[in-house]
Formats: structure tokens, sequence, C-alpha cells
């Protein structure tokens, strides 16, 4: 790789990561607009985790450098990581049976 | 030593060292252990969520949003700052490297600041770990329990950051280990984004 070549790379590699940072920014001054918007927390909380979701997958993909890695490492991380994050939501179900008493205590 | 036994040697070599998807040993113990993490807060938060959907009057205390937009701002800044430290290291200037190491410490010592001032906000406000004047003390204790946890690793990532810089400008540690910190620091900044809006913005009070 010449110099020149090299430069080049470099300086177009921190210009997708200010790209990447901008899109962060306003992907986070988003979910501040959300939490100002006259809907239920229910729909509130929705919105704002796939905002949070975006911005997780960005970081990751760009400023983690993950998008480069080789395909196989990258469905390790992705299959892995929402395997245990969807094996998380079991407790969603009591906690609502909590609330309304439905549907396990009937 | 016949050639086959040299060659099935080599065989072996290759099958047994070669680093796992081709990515350094250090950079995969770290890709790990943020997955380990990674179940860690997402137990916590889940753990918070169920609390905030089975209690009646789950208290709504922040009234503003500039203490936690700030702290945004400057967590994801510190990403950049991180990521150009990164790229200098690679290219070879180490002491570019070791300043933008120096300024992504520097913010990560405003955000514990600005957190620790928000903290004693609250307390000041009487807030703690068991009770608060607004309502269930279930709110104190998985508050403090999950910004506890996220600063604990911004203080950690602190600590990690002025170490390896010093060693890297000393030359004991390489551009490696600057990324392998420089993932460590972005998970941090990840896990912020999930917990943002979940303690915080769905706890405003309108």
């Amino acid at each position: 790789m010449t110099t020149a070549e090299g430069h080049d790379q470099k300086t177009s590699g921190m210009g997708k990561d200010l790209i990447v940072y901008v899109c962060l920014l306003t992907l986070a001054g988003l979910q501040f607009l959300i939490a100002y918007q006259n809907i239920s927390a229910s729909q509130m909380f929705v919105r704002m985790l796939a905002v949070a979701c975006v911005e997780a997958g960005l970081a990751e993909l760009f400023f983690m450098h993950l998008w480069s890695e080789k395909r196989a490492f990258l469905v390790f991380v992705v299959l892995f990581t929402v395997l245990v994050l969807l094996g998380m939501q079991y407790g969603w179900t009591d906690s609502f049976r909590m609330v309304t008493g439905a549907p396990f205590s009937k | 030593m016949s050639q086959a036994d040299l060659t099935m040697d080599d065989h072996s070599t290759s099958l047994t060292i070669g680093p796992a998807f081709s990515v350094p040993s250090k950079k995969l113990a770290m890709w790990l252990f943020i997955i380990a993490d990674t179940m860690t807060f997402a137990a916590c938060l889940v753990a918070y969520g169920f609390l905030r959907n089975g209690s009646a009057n789950w208290p709504r205390p922040f009234h503003s949003i500039t203490n936690v937009a700030l702290m945004t701002f400057v967590l994801l800044t510190s990403s950049l700052t991180m990521l150009i430290a990164m790229r200098s290291a690679r290219a070879g200037d180490k002491s570019k490297a070791f300043l933008w190491i120096m300024i992504t410490t520097a913010l990560g010592v405003v955000f514990a600041l600005l957190h620790i001032r928000e903290w004693m906000g609250l307390i000041g406000e009487g807030m703690t770990m068991f009770q608060n004047p607004w309502g269930t003390g279930l709110f104190g204790a998985s508050f403090f329990s999950i910004t506890g946890l996220h600063l604990t690793h911004v203080t950690c990532g602190v600590i990690a950051l002025i170490t390896v810089g010093i060693r890297y400008k000393g030359g004991r540690y390489n551009a490696d280990d600057i990324e392998v910190l420089a993932l460590y620091w972005h998970f941090v900044d990840i896990v912020w984004m999930f917990v943002v809006p979940l303690v915080y913005l769905l706890n405003l009070s309108h």
C-alpha cells in the first residue's frame, strides 16, 4: 500500500466514523423526542427499544468493527446475543400476572 | 523423526493453535466478556422492567432531561475519540493515540461526575436504596443498582484507559491492546443507550 492510499483509507475511515457518530447522536435525540410524545408507556417503551436496538447495531457493526470481521464471527456474536436476550423475556408474563391476576391465577 | 511425523505435527499444530474465527485471542476474549456482560445488564434491565410493570405507583422523579442528555452526548463523543485513538495507534502515531486516549479518559471522568451529581440531587430529595418520597421503594434499589453497575463499568474503563495508555506510550502495549480496550469502551456506550430510555426517559414527570 502506498502512503497516499493509506492516507485515503484513513480519511475515508474517519469519514465513516463521523457519519455513524452523527447517526447515533440523531437516534439518541429521537429517543428524547419519543419521551415527550403523548402516547402510552408501552408504546413509548417499544419505540425507544427499537431505536436503542438500531443504535446498538450501528455501534457494534461500525464502531466495534464487527462488520469487517469474518462473517462466521459476526453470525456467532449476533445469534448468541439475540438468543440470550430472547431467553430473558420469559419474565414478562409473570410481571403482567402480578398486575392483572391473569392468565395463571384464574 | 520421520517425514510423516513432521507432517502430522504440522497438521495438528495448525488445528490447535489457529485463532478461532481468525480473531486474535485477546480480542476474542474481550468479545466473550462483552457477551457475558450483556447478559448481566440484560438481566438487570429485565428485572427492572418486571418491577416497574408490576408496581402500581412507580415514581417519575425526573423533571429535566438536560443532565441525562449531556451525559449521553459526553459518552457518545468519548466513543468517537476512542476510535480516533485506535486509528492513530494503527497508523503508528503514538503521541496522537496517547493524546486521544487521555481525551477519552477526561470524557469518562466528566460522565462519572455528571452521574454522581445526579445521584446527589436524588439523594438530596430524599431517595435512598429502600425508600423515596414519590412511590414504591423498589425504585431506589433498582435505579441505583443499574446506574451503579454502569458507573462501575465506566470507572473501570477510565482506570483501564489510563493504565493501557501509559503502557502503550512506554512501549509495553501495542495497537492491538488499544483496540481491545476500545471494544470495552464502546460496549459501555451501547449499554447506556438502553439504560437511558428504560430508567430515565420512561420516568419523566410530564
